[in-house]
C-alpha cells in the first residue's frame, strides 16, 4: 500500500533556531502514526508544518510532505511550499485536524450544525439541506446523545468530552484520507480520554482513515498507535513498530520516557506505621460556591460531606476527575476557602475558623503550576525565605541566607539558585524550589496539589523521588491531590476517590488498587491506559 | 494553542536557560530602546520637559509684554512663531504654557494614580461587598463624559489652576481605579499569592511585596496615557475659560484668543495647536511603546518579530 | 435560531437593575451639585441681578429652603416624571430647554459615528490581518495622530482651511434637517467630521485590538483547519465574534459625544447640548447643570443598555445559559 502522507526531511526554523531537524516518516492507510515527545519537542510543529497549517510568525519550512488521495496512488501533492490556495483544498477535505483544546476549539457564536456543514459547503458544494442531513449523520456516528436537538445547540451548552466529539465529527466531516490529532485527548478526564480513544479507532477502521496521533503520553500512544515516532527537542530519536519500541526500546532516551511514565503497579511510597497517632481530622466538610454567569447566580456544592483522617507520617492522595472538589478540600484545608459547615482539626486544633498563624507554620502547600507559583519579580531565595519572614524566623538571629541554602540542598539545587530568578529556572527547579518553599516552616502537614501535573513525565519522576525521599528523612504527611490514578498509588498510603462533591471510596491504598468496592473507582482504573500496548494484546 | 509549551526546556540538571517569556528588566529596556517611535516620543518628551522647566530663562520675550504696534506679525526671525493680538510673542507664551500645562498635568495625574491606585487594589484584593460598592461609584463616575464632569466640578468651586488640576485629577481616578482592580484581580489568583496566603502573609505584606510591584506595567502605560489625556482635557477648559486664567497663558486659552483670527493669523493657532498635538502624541506614542513591553502578550509578538 | 426567553429576560433584568443602581448614583451626585457649592448658589446664580424679591421667587421655587432629605425626595420624585425645575437664569422649564437642544447633537453624534465607523472597521480590521506589516504601523500611527490631535483645534483648522481659505463650507451654525435637509448637511460636514475622525481614531485602535484578539483565537485555527476560504473566516470566524467587543467601544463613542462633544460646539457655534453645559456653567446656572448632566449620563446608560440587549442577540452564551 501506498503512503497517505510521506515526510522526507521536514526541517522548521524560526530565526536561527532549528525546532524541527529533519524528520521523515509516511503514514500508510487505516494505521495511525504515533507522535510522542515532551514539551519543547516539536511535535506539534511537525505535524502542522507536513500538513500546511503552520501559521507561526517566521517559521521557515523545508524538506517534503507529500500527500496521496485516492486509491492505487492516485493524486499526489506536495505540501510543503504549496500555494495557500491549494492548501486550502486539502485542509477539511482530504486532511481533517482535531486540537487540544475543545474548549476554545469551537467557535462558541455558531450553531453545531453551521460548523460542521461548513467544510461540507467548501469542499463538496452540497446545499445547506443536504449538508445539514450529512451534519446529524456525523453526530450519531461520533455518540452525541440526542443528535437531532444537538445539531442547534452550541458549544457552550456541551461537557467538553462532547466537544471534542464535534470535533471530530467536523474534522471527518469530508471523510479525510488523513486525521491529525494533536493531543486530543489530554485536556480530558480519564475515562472520557478511554472513550474519545475508542471512537477514533472505531471511525478510523470503518473509514480507513490515515491519523497521526501526537501526544506526550505513553499510555496513550501505546492504545492508538500502530508505529510510534519519538521526538527529542526537534529530532528524531527513534521509530518503529509501537510493540518493539515498548517492548525493547533501543535508544536510552525513549527507555527513559518508558521507564519515567506513571504506571499502576510500579512503586509504593515509602512502608510507614499504620498506627500512628491521627494528625488530621476532617469531618462532614461542606462546600458551596456561588458562581456568577450572564444570566444570574448558580449555587455549586464543591464539597458535599467528606470525612477523613491522616495519620502522621502517612500520605493520604486525593483522586478524582475535574469537578470533583478534590482541590476545594486543599484550599480549605490551606484556609483559602472557607467551608459552609464541617470541621478540620490538625492535632486536635482547629483549622477551619480564625487559624493562628501558629497552625498556618504547620501546614504548607505545593501547587500545580510551576510557573505561576512564584512571584516573577522575586530572586529565588527571596522567595523561599518569604515564610520565614513572615514568621519571623528564624528566632536564633542566624541569618536567613543559611537556612534558605540549607533548604535548597534539601531539595537537590545548589545554594546559587537563590540568586536566581524564577524564569531563569527550568518547570523541574522552579516546583523544587516551591517544595523548598513549602518546607521552610517545618510544616507537619504538606498539602500538594496536582504538584507534579504540569511537568514532563521524566522530571515528574524524579519530583515524585524527591517527595518521597523528604518523606521518609523529615516524617511528613502529605495530602497528596491528583487526576493520575498511577502517580496517586506510587505516593499514597491511603486513598479516598472522589466524584462531584463526594467521597466515593476511602481505603489503604493495597486495598483500593486490588480490590476496588465502586464501580466509579473500577470506572476509573479501567480507563487507565494500560501498560502494554493495544497492538501486542491483539497479536496475542 | 499547545505549542506554547513547546518551549526550551533544559534538564533538571543542566544550568540555565532563559525563557522567552519573561525578560529581566534589562531586556525591556533593551526592547524599548528598539522601537524608533517610543525612542523618539521619548527624545520629544525630554525636549519639552527641558523646554518647559527653562522658560522663564529661554524664552526671548516677557509673556505678558504687549506691543500693540507689532501686533499679529507673522512669524519672522524676530519672532519665530509671530505675534498675537495684542503684540505678545506667541513663542514665548507656547513655551511657558507648556509649563503650566505640564504641571496640572502632572498633579492631577498624580493625584488620580494614587487614589484611584489605592481604591483599585484594595476593591480588587479585598472583594466583596466593598469591591461592589466601590466599583457601583467608579461605573457612576464613568456615567459622565471626562470635560462634562469637569466642567460640574469647575461649576462648583473657582475657576482655576487649582480647580483645574482637582477636576482634571478627580476625572481621571476612576480609569486607574479600574485599571488597577482589574490587575489586582488576576494577580490575586495567581498561585504565588495564594501560596502567599496560605503562609498567613498579613493582607497589607502581600499587597506591597507581590501585588503592587506586579500590577506596575499596566499603571505605567496608564499613567502615560493619562498624561497625554490630562493634556489634551487642560486644554479644552482653558480653551473654554475655566481653566488657566489670563493672562497667564496656556495652549487652551491662546487657542480660544486665536479663534477671532483665524483669517488674519493662522500662526496664533497653528503653533499653540501644534504644540498640545506633539506633547500629547509622545505621551501617547511611548504608552504605546510601553504597553508592547510591558504586557505580555503583545511582548512575544514584538520578540517573534525581531527574531526573523 | 431558538431564542430562550427566560434566561434572554433574567439577563437584560439583571442589566435593567444593575442600570437603575447607576442612575440612582447619578442622580444623587446630581443632586449634591448644587448642596456642595461654597456659597449660596442662587445668590451666585444671579450675580447682578441680584434682588430681594427674584432671589425669594427662585429660592422657593428651587425648593433649596427646605431641608435636604425633603428636597432630595422632591427632586427625585421631580426627576423621574422628567421635571427637571426650572432656569435660574430664564426661568423657563430646564427639560424644554434640554429638549430644544437635543436634535442639534444628536445630528452631530449621529453624523460622527457614521464616519468614525466608516474609518474605523476597516482601518481596524486591516490593521489587524495585516499584523506587523507596513500597512499595520501606518494605520495605527495615523490612528494615534487622530487620539492625540486637541478636536476643538481640528475643527479650527478645518475652518481656517474649507471655510476661511477656500470658502466651501459655512464654519457655524445649525439648521434643522426638518427646515432644510440640503443646507442641514452642508453645515454639520465640518463638525461631523471633526468628531468622527478624532471616534474614528480611538476605534480603529479598538478594532484593531478587538480583531487581534479573535484571530488569535484557537476556533480560528480549526476554522482554517477546514480549508474555509479566507473570505469566510475573516467574516464568519473573526468579524463576527469581534462583533461584541466593538460593538461596545462604538456605543461608548456614541454615547460620550452625545455628551461630550462640548468644545467642538463651542467652536462651531453648533446649538446644542454641549454649548447648553458650557453656557450654564460660565453663567452659573445650577438647575441647568444638573438637568444637562443627568440628561447626559442617563443617555449613556440608555445607550450601554441597548448595547447589552444587541449582545444579547449577537451571543448564545447570555440567550442560552
Amino acid at each position: 500500500m501506498s503512503a497517505v502522507l510521506r515526510v522526507a526531511d521536514l526541517r522548521v526554523s524560526i530565526g536561527r533556531r532549528e525546532i524541527v531537524q529533519g524528520l521523515s516518516f509516511a503514514v500508510e492507510p487505516e494505521t495511525t502514526l504515533g507522535i510522542v515527545g515532551e514539551s519543547g519537542s516539536g511535535k506539534s510543529m511537525t505535524v502542522l508544518a507536513a500538513t500546511g497549517l503552520l501559521d507561526a510568525p517566521g517559521a521557515r519550512v523545508s524538506g517534503s510532505s507529500v500527500l496521496t488521495t485516492g486509491s492505487d496512488g492516485g493524486r499526489s501533492l506536495e505540501l510543503v511550499g504549496a500555494r495557500s490556495s491549494a492548501l486550502r483544498r486539502v485542509h477539511g477535505d482530504k486532511v481533517g485536524f482535531v486540537f487540544q483544546d475543545p474548549t476554545t476549539s469551537l467557535n462558541p457564536l455558531l450553531t453545531l450544525e453551521r460548523q460542521i456543514t461548513e467544510s461540507l459547503e467548501a469542499h463538496r458544494s452540497l446545499t445547506r439541506r443536504a449538508a445539514a442531513g450529512r451534519a446529524l449523520e456525523l453526530l450519531e456516528a461520533v455518540g452525541l446523545p440526542e443528535p437531532e436537538q444537538r445539531l442547534q445547540a452550541y458549544p457552550h451548552q456541551l461537557s467538553g468530552g462532547q466537544r471534542q466529539r464535534v470535533m471530530i465529527a467536523i474534522a471527518l466531516a469530508c471523510d479525510p484520507v488523513l486525521l491529525v490529532a494533536d493531543e486530543p485527548t489530554t485536556a480530558l478526564d480519564v475515562t472520557t480520554q478511554a472513550q474519545i480513544i475508542e471512537l477514533v479507532r472505531t471511525l478510523q477502521r470503518e473509514r480507513g482513515t490515515a491519523v497521526v496521533w501526537i501526544s506526550h503520553d505513553l499510555g496513550v500512544i501505546g492504545q492508538v498507535a500502530d508505529d510510534v515516532l519519538v521526538l527529542q527537542q526537534g529530532a528524531p530519536v527513534e521509530h518503529r513498530g509501537v510493540v518493539e519500541l515498548m517492548d525493547e526500546p533501543r535508544h536510552p532516551y525513549t527507555r527513559e520516557l518508558l521507564a519515567a511514565r506513571p504506571r499502576l503497579g510500579m512503586s509504593g511510597p515509602p512502608p510507614v506505621d499504620a498506627e500512628g497517632d491521627v494528625l488530621l481530622s476532617v469531618r462532614d466538610l461542606d462546600v458551596r460556591f456561588t458562581v456568577a454567569s450572564a444570566a444570574g447566580r448558580r449555587t455549586v456544592h464543591a464539597v458535599d460531606g467528606v470525612s477523613f483522617d491522616v495519620r502522621r507520617g502517612r500520605t493520604l492522595g486525593i483522586v478524582g476527575e475535574s469537578g470533583s472538589g478534590k482541590s476545594t478540600i486543599a484550599n480549605v484545608l490551606t484556609g483559602l476557602v472557607r467551608p459552609a459547615g464541617g470541621s478540620a482539626e490538625l492535632a486536635g486544633e482547629d483549622v477551619l475558623n480564625r487559624a493562628s498563624n501558629d497552625l498556618r507554620r504547620r501546614i504548607a502547600m505545593v501547587f500545580q503550576d510551576p510557573f505561576s507559583s512564584l512571584d516573577p519579580r522575586m530572586r529565588v531565595g527571596d522567595s523561599i525565605a518569604e515564610p520565614l519572614r513572615v514568621h519571623q524566623l528564624p528566632s536564633d538571629r542566624r541569618p536567613r541566607g543559611e537556612r534558605v541554602a540549607e533548604l535548597l540542598e534539601l531539595v537537590d539545587l545548589p545554594a546559587a539558585f537563590a540568586q536566581r530568578y524564577p524564569h531563569e529556572l527550568s518547570g523541574g527547579q522552579r516546583q523544587r524550589v516551591s517544595i523548598a518553599r513549602a518546607l521552610a516552616l517545618e510544616p507537619e502537614l504538606v498539602v500538594l496539589d496536582e504538584s507534579t501535573a504540569s511537568l514532563d513525565v521524566s522530571i515528574q519522576a524524579r519530583v515524585l523521588d524527591l517527595l518521597r525521599r523528604l518523606q521518609a528523612e523529615l516524617s511528613l504527611t502529605f495530602v497528596f491531590i491528583a487526576h493520575d490514578l498511577a502517580i496517586v498509588q506510587q505516593m499514597s498510603h491511603d486513598v479516598l476517590v472522589m466524584q462531584r462533591g463526594r467521597t466515593v471510596e476511602h481505603a489503604p491504598a493495597v486495598e483500593i488498587f486490588a480490590n476496588p468496592q465502586q464501580e466509579y473507582t473500577r470506572r476509573l482504573l479501567a480507563a487507565i491506559p494500560p501498560d502494554r500496548p493495544r497492538a501486542a494484546l491483539q497479536d496475542s | 494553542m499547545s505549542e506554547a509549551r513547546d518551549e526550551p526546556v533544559v534538564d533538571e540538571a543542566s544550568a540555565v536557560v532563559a525563557s522567552p517569556s519573561e525578560p529581566t528588566r534589562l531586556t525591556a529596556v533593551r526592547l524599548l530602546a528598539s522601537n524608533p517611535l517610543t525612542v523618539t516620543s521619548a527624545v520629544v518628551l525630554l525636549v519639552v520637559v527641558l523646554l518647559a522647566l527653562a522658560a522663564p530663562w529661554v524664552a526671548p520675550y516677557g509673556i505678558n509684554d504687549v506691543d500693540v504696534a507689532n501686533a499679529l506679525q507673522l512669524p519672522s526671525a524676530a519672532h519665530w512663531f509671530g505675534t498675537d493680538d495684542l503684540g505678545r510673542d506667541v513663542f514665548s507664551r507656547v513655551i511657558v504654557a507648556a509649563r503650566v500645562s505640564l504641571q496640572v498635568a502632572v498633579v492631577s495625574v498624580t493625584f488620580a494614580f494614587v487614589l484611584g491606585v489605592l481604591v483599585g487594589v484594595v476593591s480588587g484584593y479585598v472583594g466583596g461587598l466593598l469591591d461592589t460598592v466601590l466599583m457601583r461609584l467608579v461605573d457612576v463616575m464613568f456615567a459622565f463624559p471626562v470635560l462634562l464632569l469637569a466642567l460640574a466640578i469647575v461649576a462648583i468651586l473657582q475657576p482655576g489652576m487649582a480647580t483645574t488640576m482637582l477636576a482634571i485629577g478627580i476625572v481621571y481616578t476612576p480609569i486607574f481605579a479600574r485599571v488597577a482592580r482589574a490587575s489586582t484581580l488576576s494577580v490575586r489568583h495567581e498561585p504565588y499569592v495564594q501560596v502567599s496566603r496560605t503562609m498567613g502573609t498579613p493582607a497589607a505584606t502581600i499587597l506591597r511585596t507581590h501585588v503592587l510591584p506586579n500590577i506596575s506595567g499596566p499603571l505605567i502605560v496608564q499613567t502615560s496615557l493619562s498624561l497625554a489625556f490630562a493634556i489634551l482635557s487642560e486644554a479644552a477648559l482653558s480653551f473654554l475659560g475655566l481653566g488657566i486664567q489670563p493672562p497667564a497663558p496656556s495652549w487652551g486659552g491662546m487657542l480660544f484668543s486665536a479663534q477671532g483670527f483665524l483669517g488674519q493669523a493662522w500662526w496664533m493657532s497653528v503653533f499653540p495647536g501644534a504644540a498640545i498635538f506633539v506633547t500629547v502624541l509622545a505621551f501617547n506614542l511611548l504608552g504605546d511603546g510601553l504597553r508592547d513591553v510591558l504586557d505580555p502578550k503583545q511582548r512575544t509578538l514584538i520578540e517573534s518579530r525581531r527574531a526573523r | 435560531m431558538s431564542l430562550a426567553p427566560r434566561q434572554l429576560l433574567v439577563f437584560l433584568g439583571r442589566r435593567l437593575l444593575y442600570s437603575a443602581v447607576v442612575l440612582l448614583g447619578v442622580l444623587v451626585l446630581v443632586f449634591a451639585l448644587v448642596q456642595v457649592v461654597p456659597g449660596d448658589p442662587i445668590r451666585l446664580a444671579l450675580g447682578t441681578r441680584y434682588t430681594e424679591e427674584a432671589y425669594q421667587a427662585l429660592l422657593t421655587a428651587s425648593g433649596l429652603d427646605r431641608p435636604l432629605l425633603e428636597q432630595f425626595v422632591s427632586y427625585l420624585g421631580h426627576a423621574l416624571t422628567g421635571d427637571l425645575g426650572v432656569s435660574f437664569r430664564s426661568g423657563e422649564p430646564v427639560s424644554v430647554l434640554l429638549m430644544r437642544r437635543l436634535p442639534a447633537t444628536l445630528s452631530l453624534a449621529v453624523v460622527g459615528l457614521v464616519i468614525a465607523s466608516v474609518i474605523s472597521i476597516p482601518a481596524g480590521v486591516w490593521s489587524a490581518l495585516h499584523e506587523g506589516r507596513a500597512s499595520d504601523a501606518i494605520i495605527r500611527v495615523t490612528s494615534q495622530f487622530g487620539v492625540s490631535v486637541p478636536d476643538f483645534w481640528m475643527g479650527m483648522l478645518l475652518i481656517l482651511l474649507f471655510s476661511t481659505t477656500f470658502g466651501l463650507l459655512p464654519s457655524s451654525g445649525y439648521v434643522a434637517f426638518s427646515d432644510d435637509p440640503g443646507e442641514w448637511a452642508r453645515r454639520v460636514v465640518l463638525p461631523g467630521l471633526t468628531v468622527g475622525l478624532v471616534a474614528g481614531a480611538i476605534m480603529t485602535r479598538y478594532v484593531r485590538g478587538a480583531v487581534l484578539e479573535v484571530a488569535s483565537m484557537s476556533y480560528v485555527r480549526t476554522a482554517r483547519s477546514k480549508g474555509l476560504p479566507n473570505g469566510v473566516v475573516v467574516r464568519r470566524h473573526i468579524m463576527r465574534n469581534a462583533l461584541v467587543p466593538v460593538l461596545t467601544i462604538a456605543g461608548i463613542q456614541f454615547a460620550s459625544i452625545l455628551g461630550g462633544v462640548i468644545v467642538v460646539e463651542v467652536v462651531f457655534a453648533w446649538p446644542g447640548l454641549g454649548r447648553l453645559v458650557y453656557e450654564s456653567v460660565a453663567a452659573r446656572d445650577y438647575s441647568m447643570i444638573q438637568g444637562s448632566v443627568l440628561l447626559i449620563a442617563a443617555m449613556f446608560l440608555l445607550v450601554n443598555l441597548l448595547v447589552d440587549v444587541l449582545y444579547a442577540v449577537v451571543d448564545p452564551r447570555i440567550r442560552l445559559s
